[in-house]
């Protein structure tokens, strides 16, 4: 089947895109100073009180994750609407209930004080000890549920418009290519990155819906309770899926953009399409490493938590880094913003894949969980990944308006790179010296990390502010552009 | 120690990442044939992909072999049991004093919600660890090697008083 060629963007669904771009922009550098704020504070260089660090932890970890969602979900809405018909009254809708969700989050944590880490773990919303009140955790879960409805609009239009055009989820991750000898042209990459991050999402926020239900209900109701294994199984299905989708959604943005610049087109091998297959089982079903320290947890599971983060790698490794290095090798590739952004983005996938696989071995995991190594290695593929892929779209959206870089946008890329691997760099270091996680009060012998950590931050955060600045004044040419 | 090691094999390798990129990045600026790269490139990534499965297998063969999920009867009687309860926000164990060489059974539960047993030493390394769950009691075995005085600190998110939830343990030698 060949692909046919690329539909036109209608310039609603334009406007839509650069409100979640908008959007993405202010709430990531808000979120990047509540983490120089909990930095700050565990180096006791700001006065921040433990009930207010751990408010601003709860804010600082949902919003990360919602926004890296929403600036995802915008790269992944611009390209595939090129190739299947999206309705952009679902784009809309999606952001909609993003903002209502968003403000019940944000009532929830800085009015009612809920302060129940972004991962809600059941019990704990319904057991604050007196610290919160029920409607604030109320609030809270009710908003991230109303985020996840939105979402779940955004992957069934998704899920519409693929299957309608490709017919089957077999055809559009390009099966036909892959095992059954089909000479013809796959799917490009944008769709079969697409269908994976639909079909995984799907269930992932099914599961999370179940849970934030079940923990709406256990609040009032504290006589209905549920199973704490169970609920932590859910809880982290939901959290591990939704969070990897976002990286498999930014990446859209390297297989679409990178291309342009090289002058070379993106490649869709054989492996390419393994690759993406095997993901989508691996990234189903690797979510037990998040609970190896939950020995009653079967066996299986933690084997299989471990065996799988080993083999998740397999695919970022061979194909996608493997994939743009081949892009860009002596290409005639002229860096700028944009492609600089991307190429960064997929260093800091790769790097960060290292200490994640290393922490899901079981004999590391039982004296690394829960300290700051894993921070550590989240922050690589989702500052230095995630949100380097959203940055570098950004920055591709102003070039296409032929607004060129200045010497204060390389600056800011400089030191966004090396403030954001000397400040992952640091939470690695704090792990290696079992430094635990999520403290509102540290240690005198941790505190010389915490300082240096800090300074990393806000170089990161000033450089957050130049990427901001320059995409919210750049708006309006974009639009026209 | 197994933290130093996961430090000395991530620093490595995370450097031999940034020197890959950076010298493509370096030379992307040339031309080259794009064919001759991408079959280049196909090799190395077969070449990249076998190599890993070959260094991961026996990874799994000797990580896999021990894990701490089951307690098996040890020789010479008994093991040492504590039964360690996690509350908003401390720890109650049922024991605090334990012998160097002889392994020890932590019994851990939580009465409220989800809290995490992070056993550190004397130096303030973690050095075992379990998760504490409302209705679940993991068994966490481990031996004390040095005499001294060992802290249980709180690894998992539980409220206000997360970073208060603390508890000391002596180990002497034997008598």
């Amino acid at each position: 089947m060949a692909d046919k060629p690329e539909l036109p963007l209608d310039p609603a669904g334009k406007r839509g895109v650069l409100a979640y771009l908008a959007v993405a922009a202010v709430v990531l550098l808000l979120m990047m100073l509540f983490g120089l704020a909990m930095r700050l504070a565990q180096s006791e260089w700001l006065g921040l009180e433990a009930v207010y660090f751990y408010q601003v932890m709860t804010a600082h970890g949902i919003g990360m994750v919602a926004i890296a969602a929403l600036g995802t979900a915008a790269i992944l809405w611009y390209f595939l609407a090129r190739r299947v018909r999206l309705s952009t009254g679902i784009l809309y809708a999606n952001l909609a209930l993003f903002l209502v969700g968003v403000v019940l989050v944000l009532a929830g944590i800085f009015i009612g004080g809920f302060a129940g880490a972004w991962t809600f773990l059941y019990p704990l919303p319904a057991k604050p000890m007196g610290i919160w009140p029920q409607w604030a955790a109320a609030s809270y879960l009710l908003g991230v549920l109303i985020v996840g409805v939105g979402f779940l609009l955004f992957y069934l239009d998704c899920a519409r418009a693929i299957l309608g055009r490709y017919g089957s989820l077999g055809r559009a991750l390009g099966w036909p290519q892959l095992f059954g000898g089909d000479a013809s042209e796959p799917p490009p990459p944008v769709v079969i990155a697409s269908t994976v991050v639909t079909f995984i999402n799907l269930l992932s926020i099914l599961a999370g819906a179940v849970i934030l239900t079940l923990s709406l209900i256990n609040v009032y109701v504290p006589g209905f309770t549920v199973d704490a294994l169970l609920a932590k199984n859910l809880i982290y299905f939901f959290g591990h899926v939704f969070i990897n989708s976002t990286i498999y959604m930014g990446v859209i943005a390297v297989y679409e953009i990178l291309p342009r610049a090289s002058g070379r087109p993106w490649k869709v091998s054989r492996p390419f399409l393994a690759g993406w297959s095997a993901t989508l089982l691996m990234v189903l079903a690797v979510y037990p490493h998040h609970l190896l320290m939950d020995f009653v947890n079967p066996t299986w599971m933690h084997v299989l938590g471990q065996v799988l983060s080993y083999t998740s790698s397999l695919p970022v490794i061979a194909v996608t880094a493997v994939g743009t290095l081949a892009n860009v090798h002596r290409s005639g590739l002229r860096w700028n913003l944009a492609s600089g952004l991307l190429f960064l983005s997929v260093l800091g996938w790769a790097t960060g894949v290292v200490p994640a696989v290393i922490d899901a071995t079981i004999v590391v995991n039982k004296v690394m969980h829960n300290t700051m190594w894993v921070p550590g290695h989240f922050h690589t593929y989702l500052l230095l990944g995630v949100v380097a892929m959203i940055l570098g779209f950004m920055a591709w959206l102003d070039e296409a308006a032929a607004r060129g870089d200045s010497a204060l946008d390389r600056a800011a890329f400089w030191v966004f790179a090396v403030g954001g691997f000397g400040f992952t760099a640091l939470f690695l270091l704090s792990g290696r010296d079992s430094v635990p996680r999520r403290w509102a009060v540290h240690l005198p012998e941790w505190l010389p990390y915490d300082r240096v950590a800090a300074c990393f931050a806000a170089a990161v955060v000033l450089a957050m502010l130049v990427f901001a600045l320059r995409f919210l004044i750049g708006l309006k040419r974009m639009a026209a552009a | 120690m197994i933290h130093s090691l996961a430090w000395q094999v991530t620093v490595p390798l995370v450097l031999a990442f940034f020197a890959v990129f950076a010298w493509v990045a370096l030379g992307a600026g040339d031309k080259a044939d794009a064919t001759a790269i991408s079959q280049t490139s196909g090799r190395i990534r077969s070449w990249i992909f076998w190599v890993l499965v070959a260094v991961f297998l026996p990874i799994f063969g000797y990580t896999l072999r021990d894990l701490p999920y089951s307690v098996a009867a040890v020789a010479g009687g008994p093991p040492q049991v504590i039964k360690a309860i996690g509350h908003q926000w401390r720890w109650e164990l049922s024991g605090t004093e334990v012998q160097v060489g002889k392994p020890v059974d932590f019994h851990i539960t939580a009465s409220d919600v989800n809290h995490g047993f992070g056993l550190y030493d004397p130096d303030l390394k973690l050095i075992a660890q379990a998760q504490a769950m409302p209705g679940y009691t993991n068994v966490l075995r481990h031996v004390f090697t040095r005499p001294g005085k060992y802290r249980v600190l709180c690894l998992e998110y539980c409220g206000l008083v997360h970073h208060g939830m603390l508890a000391e343990i002596t180990a002497s030698e034997a008598k």
